[in-house]
């Protein structure tokens, strides 16, 4: 905490309170349900249940549920397209996000967005959005405006590594710094880094492969952390939603991590990395880590581990269901919801 | 009781109007603050309505017109002055993208009331990457409401609609015209968009246009009557809502039309609208629709081109006289 603005620093947050433990159960049962929701997406969409691109979270984990565990009701956050998890971690129905998915009137947007675009505006979700990057300004002005409507919530901002080569990162960055002096930007810009952007490595598209030291170019505090450690990222999410809360001003975080699935659905051979980094990768499963803490620390044993899981099998078995019997849209939902007036 | 102002004066009284009125109005820009404006339309808001309010911007268009869409979606109203809409091309992504699709693929969720507003079209000697009318690019999007004020009483009542609907909108002043005076009446009404006004009557031909080129409508419109030709000429304020029902009306009873626009020939507002009249008065026609545009060039830099390049009255002139056969 005691770093000068624009450095990087590495923290390393282990031996969590007991409270601590024993409130991340919840959590590692989202965790499971939302890997068993992605692994059955998958399934959908190659029976063809599902269209278009279907981007999914598996072995990303920790990271969205280490910071949506530390904000409040009425915080709010973006993200890209990459958005399933988010979305349940915040409590939306599974069986409203599938829907959406399937293209069906009871999804999460009517059927009108699709994997991509997850909206949940009660719960603080505002979006998942489709063109890399350009979600990040509009979370930057949704802090500012936050601050000026005279509340002490805030935003964070889920963006992927490829967004940082975006003039869409580094245009709002500058500005949420600036605002940031006035205490104006209550933001926590948080980097999925998962080591591709689609099919090029974070090697092979920028030279300052410490992505946290971006952010401190623009003059805002920043650090990497272990993204693959619930407990750990959930820590330092607790310290630093703390902080942006207090002075307004915006902090980064690079969540190093790594997407165990393809890009995409349809990215089924990888040809930008071999068998071995994944299987490497898989040792370090988010939700392997968690359940080995906290069957160290006695808050979950095997039955309660398998109770889970079958628990998770049964509410995406049911998001399925439900999402295969609900309604296509009406055709009267075509020209609804483009403007607000005529 | 009426009073003259100047359109930039009735946007600057208007724009003050709303912030005085309603404190979640905030403003973004380059230069709006302490500069002043570019264009002065913004000229002692800084000092009025505090940083907070006023925002003078770094130059990062994509940036602060994006910052702009989630503030609106928040619940600010949100008035982004865009130096010309030239540099709107940066943002393009974050006005295309995001500020017109939200709504829908959000379901509903969300509202983008903003408005970004600054000159569209030709000044005097910018060459190339500053005389641009990008009005049809923007309208061709659903989503969006495309603006294009003609008077002060327009700048006035359009920007009003503008300030208190839900949605965005892309509102395309002209440089010409700030300092153009006209009457505005006090505590005028907001001009629901949509709303073409017949700026004069006539039953030989039906001139359409917006913007700048309505006053050169206008122009043409006296020298026609000077020839016995009594052109009706429409003003439309809104391109996106277009008022289908005006024109279409109009040129049911003259059988003959001109659309005049600043822009380029293919693919333009006067292309669109010449469809709209075919479609509602094709059996009544009794000659081609005539467009009158800006030449199919990069804007040129060197006055004498520059002028070749824009639409004159003789132009129009030249045009109407086409529909009657008169050439």
């Amino acid at each position: 905490m005691a770093s000068k603005r624009g450095e990087a620093k590495v923290r390393v947050e282990r031996t969590p309170a007991e409270p601590d433990l024993a409130s991340s159960v919840p959590w590692y049962r989202l965790m499971v349900l939302t890997r068993r929701f992605e692994d059955e997406a998958e399934r959908a969409f190659r029976r063809g249940k599902i269209g278009g691109y279907l981007h999914l979270y598996s072995g990303q984990e920790a990271v969205a549920a280490g910071f949506l565990a530390a904000i409040r009701a009425d915080d709010i956050f973006f993200t890209a397209y990459r958005d399933h998890a988010h979305a349940i971690f915040r409590g939306t129905p599974p069986e409203a996000v599938m829907a959406e998915l399937f293209g069906k009137q009871t999804g999460v947007a009517k059927g009108k967005g699709g994997s991509m675009h997850l909206f949940d505006v009660p719960r603080g979700f505002y979006g998942g959005y489709g063109i890399v990057g350009a979600h990040i300004p509009l979370a930057t002005g949704a802090a500012y405006a936050l601050r000026y409507q005279g509340t002490d919530r805030i935003c964070l901002c889920f963006l992927g590594d490829g967004a940082m080569n975006s003039g869409s990162f580094h245009e709002p960055v500058n500005m949420a710094a600036v605002w940031g002096q006035d205490g104006m930007c209550p933001i926590v810009y948080i980097v999925e880094n998962n080591k591709y952007a689609m099919g090029t490595s974070v090697d092979r598209s920028t030279v300052v492969t410490h992505l946290a030291s971006k952010f401190g170019l623009h003059g805002i505090e920043n650090e990497q952390v272990d993204g693959q450690d619930f407990l750990t990222v959930r820590r330092a999410a607790e310290r630093i939603v703390a902080r942006v809360r207090a002075t307004g001003r915006p902090y980064a975080i690079e969540a190093i991590t790594y997407r165990l699935v393809g890009h995409g659905a349809a990215d089924l051979f990888q040809p930008y990395r071999n068998k071995g980094e994944v299987e490497e990768w898989k040792q370090r499963d988010p939700i392997q880590i968690l359940e080995r803490e906290l069957h160290r620390a006695g808050v979950l044993d095997d039955a309660q581990v398998a109770a889970i899981h079958k628990e998770a099998e049964e509410k995406v078995a049911a998001a399925i269901k439900y999402a295969e019997e609900s309604p296509e849209p009406p055709p009267e939902e075509l020209p609804r919801d483009v403007s607000a007036q005529g | 009781m009426a009073q003259v102002l100047t359109y930039r004066d009735a946007l600057r009284a208007t724009l003050m109007e709303e912030m005085d009125r309603n404190p979640a109005v905030v403003l973004l820009g380059e230069d709006i603050g302490v500069y002043q404006g570019t264009f002065r339309i913004t000229a002692d808001f800084l000092t009025r309505f505090g940083p907070k309010r006023v925002i003078d911007t770094p130059i990062s268009e994509l940036g602060f017109v994006g910052a702009a869409v989630g503030m609106a979606m928040l619940g600010l109203r949100p008035v982004v002055e865009v130096m010309t809409w030239n540099f709107s091309l940066l943002a393009a992504d974050q006005i295309l993208n995001n500020a017109a699709k939200l709504r829908y693929f959000s379901g509903g969720q969300v509202n983008v009331p903003l408005v970004i507003r600054g000159p569209n079209g030709a000044g005097v000697q910018l060459s190339a990457q500053h005389s641009q009318s990008l009005e049809a690019l923007y309208a061709h999007f659903p989503g969006l409401w495309v603006v294009a004020p003609a008077t002060p009483a327009d700048a006035r009542g359009l920007l009003l609609t503008a300030l208190r609907g839900k949605d965005p909108v892309v509102f395309l002043e002209n440089a010409a015209l700030y300092g153009a005076k006209g009457e505005v009446q006090d505590g005028a009404a907001a001009i629901p968009f949509g709303q073409a006004e017949i700026m004069r009557r006539g039953h030989d031909v039906t001139i359409i246009s917006y913007s700048r080129m309505v006053h050169l409508a206008l122009v043409a419109a006296e020298q026609l009557a000077q020839q016995g030709i009594e052109a009706e000429v429409i003003n439309l304020r809104t391109l996106r809502p277009l008022d289908r029902e005006t024109l279409i009306r109009s040129v049911r009873r003259t059988h003959r039309a001109v659309v005049v626009q600043e822009q380029w020939r293919p693919f333009g507002a006067a292309a669109e609208i010449a469809a709209v009249i075919y479609e509602g008065a094709f059996d009544l026609l009794d000659a081609p629709v005539e467009r009158v545009t800006g030449a199919d060039v990069p804007m040129p830099y060197a006055r004498n081109l520059e002028l070749l390049a824009l639409p004159h009255e003789r132009d129009i002139v030249a045009a109407v006289q086409r529909t009657l056969y008169r050439q």
